[in-house]
């Protein structure tokens, strides 16, 4: 066992874990952050995406010792934070999810674009972004949709 | 899809790595873990111990010098894209690592976990064929240079020992290198089927090709028709049955590796080396 001190989600956390724990187990079975899921756990799915020291990653390719000193974050504190609100709602509006297992990473996949990309309505750009993160209720359509009218809202604000 | 137990310790430098591979067998390196930890995952290897290579400072250093540009091997491919001094010396490589997976796999993988994992399929071990990098190893003998050329020498097999680390790359500084980055993949962010990586210094050529057999290769025929300006593309694209393997698998058969490894080396060179 190894002891690790990292933050999540604002939080400090102290635990002592195995050495093969990957970081989407430890925040799922020892803190019951369940919002952050597992599909495949081999790095192709995007289900397990979270944010370490603000750059997102694989949840299932990142071991829980790896984040020791780290900032992680969730979709719980992403949510609780509210700075996805706009972003969810338009997943909302545009029926952008159908049973959800996706919609966390897919959720901070799209905010990591519209921080970053240098035109975040370029549809093109949206779907090579969150290329990486599989859908297999929506057909992406409605995802590039809300992630789109996201970009155009925040832009007129 | 655990992986089985192991021990983990985090190195603090170079020389501390290199004595726990020593003092370990079969202690394998962790640098971004994005190819170690599906491996890990799918119980395809089984280490007893990790040794983390990834928070050594010396290791995520880009420098350059009056006549090179030295990559750390723990650079990751997220900081690569964004180096100025990439852009400016080797854009090749940014180019070709907006086809390396996806955002969220780019900012864990480093580039000296792909050119040591050395999968075929992978884009920047031709890249630094088309560069003439320079691989750096460092072991209990001390550190040693590795010609690219030299470097990749099979399926996942490199020319590098037990017990040494990659810990650089070196990539000679050529003003006017030109150079061109094409592949066909599936879905954007996969393993290509076919692809081509290239750089051309006045007339001569080098081309690094990937995912066309066990390991990412030149293409010494297609280059020499390439150098000789009257023999022209075309005669390069006939060359090309020469320098590259019949290489079939369950994606695509050898007669259409070929035909697209040709239909990528006239983009690349109409597209990307125009003068």
């Amino acid at each position: 066992m190894t002891a690790i001190s990292l933050i999540v989600n604002g939080e400090r956390v102290e635990a002592e874990v195995p050495a093969r724990l990957h970081l989407a187990d430890f925040l799922r079975e020892r803190l019951g952050l369940t919002g952050t899921h597992l599909g495949c756990e081999h790095g192709v799915c995007g289900a397990c995406t979270v944010r370490l020291d603000g750059a997102i990653v694989r949840g299932c390719l990142v071991l829980a010792v790896q984040a020791e000193g780290c900032v992680v974050e969730t979709i719980e504190g992403v949510s609780d934070s509210g700075e996805l609100a706009d972003l969810q709602e338009a997943f909302w509006r545009r029926n952008a999810l159908q049973c959800g297992y996706c919609t966390p990473g897919m959720m901070l996949a799209a905010a990591d674009f519209l921080a970053h990309a240098p035109d975040p309505t370029d549809r093109a750009a949206i779907r090579a972004h969150l290329s990486g993160n599989y859908c297999r209720c929506t057909g992406y359509e409605a995802i590039v949709d809300a992630v789109e009218a996201t970009a155009r809202a925040r832009r007129a604000a | 899809m655990k992986p089985a137990p192991f021990d983990y310790v985090r190195a603090g430098s170079v020389a501390e790595a290199v004595g726990l591979l020593a003092a370990h067998e079969g202690a394998k390196l962790l640098a971004g873990g994005q190819s170690l930890l599906p491996a890990l995952n799918f119980r395809l290897s089984a280490p007893g111990l990790l040794v983390d290579i990834g928070r050594i400072a010396d290791l995520r250093r880009i420098d350059v010098t009056a006549t090179m540009l030295r990559i750390g091997a723990g650079c990751t491919h997220a900081m690569l894209l964004d180096a100025p001094e990439i852009a400016a010396h080797a854009p090749l490589i940014a180019t070709a690592l907006a086809h390396v997976a996806h955002p969220a796999i780019r900012s864990r993988g480093t580039i000296g976990g792909s050119l040591a994992n050395a999968d075929p399929a992978a884009e920047l071990p031709a890249c630094m064929l088309a560069l003439d990098a320079t691989i750096i190893a460092e072991g209990q003998a001390g550190a040693r240079r590795i010609a690219a050329a030299d470097f990749f020498t099979g399926l996942f097999e490199t020319a590098l020992e037990p017990g040494e680390i990659l810990t650089a790359v070196e990539i000679p500084l050529v003003p006017g290198r030109r150079h061109g980055f094409a592949e066909l993949a599936r879905r954007h962010g996969d393993y290509a089927l076919v692809g081509l990586a290239a750089a051309a210094e006045g007339e001569a050529v080098r081309l690094g090709f990937f995912a066309v057999g066990h390991a990412a290769l030149r293409a010494p025929a297609a280059e020499r028709a390439l150098a000789d300006g009257a023999a022209g593309i075309e005669a390069a694209c006939a060359a090309l049955a020469e320098d590259l393997p019949a290489h079939a698998d369950p994606e695509i058969s050898a007669p259409v590796r070929l035909h697209l490894a040709r239909v990528l080396l006239r983009r690349v060179m109409k597209e990307c080396l125009a003068p």
